[in-house]
């Protein structure tokens, strides 16, 4: 591995390498004018609206990081993109939808209010119950994706799980569209959790309202990213994870049933991506089959961004981007409509000047 | 008898690696297997793991049919391989990979035991017990993967060229560990480029030959074999 890895650096070939650096960096310099410009000389935005851009990028964030882990986790140990897993947020979405809509139809009367039902009766109960059933239903749909369409195909050719994630994609898209029907569902949530209410934080001589839903899923994202990290770091299984992570064979000669803890870490992965599903409703509302699509994209992006394999670097890649997608189009100056651009311009740019992300080692042979 | 293979065969896809080797071990023993590369010592040692699949094969262990036992539970009956390689965990620390070794064995008491055992063995792991495996000089790491072996309790070691790539030294500390090992009661079959030094401290040893056994006996009549001698001993 190490004499690869000095062949790849050898001077001869920094043409190309020489080309790629003057090309970032002209790129570098022309976007750093062209915020120079927007933020200073035009001067269109004042420090309330930036302070909104950041908040709702770091709320977006949160949930790409979440879907981003689950990337990084499956590529850490099966070297393999397991491009369903936007559908798998998905599921978690519907899942989550449903329990609203259920709580919300079971009455639960009171003195005050003889029609309340459930769902505001016990705001709290409800928006627990509806992210525990969104994370079951992904973690059930990730680890059936791993047994039915990856777990047969291990040794073949890589090329080959890759389609059938694709495949098992569109079957998850269309299966969800055939049960649920095509129109967008939106989230009613509990009144105290509507959305566009919240705290109002006062920044100059206006103020930059703080949403609740925002502020949950920010909440919830970070202490589900610190579980992970205990998990991962601190535990039995997650030294397992690990260890299957770095070499399948010398983990089961340690007595680890490998299979079994491939199965977890696509449990693991569908819960993170489930809370990010029910997250995704809370705080947008409207959803419907195609939900997981760009999410999914996103936070792949975002795992590539931060190192595709490295758990801090999902995290980081995560938040990163959501930030850069929120606060770039206006930094910029170019049209909202182009944020979608930024991710994939973000996506381009890590594959041709750091394919192995910002906190990533250099690939190894084993894991291209 | 503790061990016994027999009539192993063992397929890679359409390579037939393995056609045909019979050996056993008695309880207490070192045994060595030893050839050229390319032979199937390590197809022997893996199949023996349950990594691989025996197509046909027998592999008795203490009276029980193993030929069909998936890798952790072989782990589990006290079969323990340190691989060819060392293949320890690189990113994980020296006490991360001891903890690996003793994944099937949840008593924290016994755990204390063997880590104390084992560094009292291999002082050198105890100091760098917080430092990487990856960042562990090539002994170093024999040592960590012999130790984290140990800490899973081993009835029998699988131990696959300890002595590869090795400065000569370093070489002769690793047989006398394997020798002390075995005389604490472990059990050792152990698979060797270097036979020399294999058969030095063998109690018995077989030659492998492209996936056939064709010589055995005991360790110092195989090193005084003349055909032994010519192709294995540079004689
Ligand atoms: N993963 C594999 N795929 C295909 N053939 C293999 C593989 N591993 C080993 N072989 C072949 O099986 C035979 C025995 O290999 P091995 O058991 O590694 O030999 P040894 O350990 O004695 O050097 C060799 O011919 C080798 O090329
Ligand atoms: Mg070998």
């Amino acid at each position: 591995m190490s004499e690869q890895k000095t062949t790849r650096d050898q001077p001869s070939l920094n043409v190309g390498k020489l080309i790629r650096w003057i090309a970032g960096i002209l790129l570098l310099a022309l976007i750093g004018w062209r915020v120079y410009q927007t933020a200073f000389i035009e001067g269109s935005y004042g420090p309330d609206t930036w302070m909104r851009f950041i908040i709702a990028g770091l709320i977006i964030g949160g949930m790409y990081s979440l879907i981003a882990i689950g990337y990084t986790l499956v590529y850490g140990i099966l070297f393999m993109i397991n491009f369903a897993h936007g559908e798998v947020m998905m599921l978690g979405a519907f899942g989550g939808y449903f329990i609203f809509e259920l709580l919300a139809s079971i009455k639960a009367p009171s003195v005050s209010d003889p029609n309340m039902n459930f769902l505001n009766a016990y705001p709290v109960i409800s928006v627990l119950l509806a992210f525990i059933v969104g994370t079951v239903v992904s973690a059930v749909a990730g680890l059936l994706l791993e047994r039915i369409a990856y777990r047969p195909l291990r040794k073949a050719p890589r090329l080959v799980p890759l389609i059938s994630a694709i495949g098992a994609s569109i079957f998850l898209q269309n299966a969800a569209q055939l049960l649920f029907g095509p129109q967008r569902r939106q989230y009613i949530n509990p009144v105290i959790l509507w959305r566009g209410t919240g705290w109002s934080i006062p920044v100059g001589d206006t103020t930059v309202l703080l949403t609740y839903t925002g502020t949950l899923s920010l909440v919830l994202s970070a202490l589900l990213m610190i579980g992970l990290f205990l998990v991962v770091q601190k535990t039995r299984l997650g030294r397992s994870m690990r260890a299957v992570a770095e070499n399948k064979q010398a983990a089961a000669l340690m007595g680890i049933d490998v299979d079994d803890v491939i199965g977890k870490t696509f449990i693991i992965s569908g819960v993170l991506a489930g809370a990010a599903g029910v997250m995704w409703g809370i705080h947008n509302g409207l959803f419907n089959h195609y939900v997981g699509f760009l999410p999914g994209i996103k936070a792949f992006t975002a795992a590539v961004l931060g190192g595709i394999g490295n758990i801090p670097g999902a995290m980081m890649g995560g938040m990163l981007l959501g930030l850069l997608e929120s606060v770039g189009p206006a930094a910029l100056g170019i049209d909202f409509q182009l944020k979608d651009v930024i991710a994939f311009t973000i996506l381009i740019l890590v594959l041709i000047f750091r394919p192995s992300g910002l906190l990533g080692e250099a690939l190894s042979e084993e894991k291209v | 008898m503790m061990l016994e293979v027999e009539n192993l065969n063992v397929y890679y896809g359409a390579i037939h690696a393995l056609k045909g080797i019979s050996f056993h071990l008695e309880e207490g023993e070192i045994v060595a297997l030893i050839g050229a590369n390319g032979a199937g010592k390590s197809t022997s040692l893996n199949t023996i793991s349950g990594l691989l699949r025996a197509n046909p094969g027998k592999i008795v262990f203490e009276g029980e049919d193993i030929s069909q036992t998936p890798p952790q539970d072989v782990v589990m009956k006290g079969i323990i391989q340190v691989p060819e390689g060392r293949k320890i965990f690189a990113r994980m620390t020296v006490m991360e990979n001891l903890e690996m070794g003793a994944y099937t064995q949840p008593d924290r008491v016994k755990f204390e035991e063997n880590l104390e055992a084992v560094y009292f063995r291999f002082p050198r792991l105890k100091e760098r017990q917080k430092q990487l495996g990856g960042t562990l000089s090539g002994g170093e790491q024999q040592m960590l993967a012999m130790a984290r072996g140990l800490m899973g309790n081993p009835r029998l070691l699988l131990l696959d060229e300890p002595s590869m790539g090795l400065a000569p030294i370093l070489v002769e500390q690793i047989f006398e560990i394997i020798q002390s090992i075995n005389e604490q009661g472990t059990s050792i079959l152990l698979v060797e480029q270097n036979a020399q030094m294999a058969l030095s401290i063998a109690d018995r040893g077989y030659v492998l030959e492209t996936g056939k056994t064709v010589l055995e006996g005991s360790g110092q009549e195989l090193l005084h074999n003349p055909l032994v001698e010519e192709a294995y001993l540079g004689g």
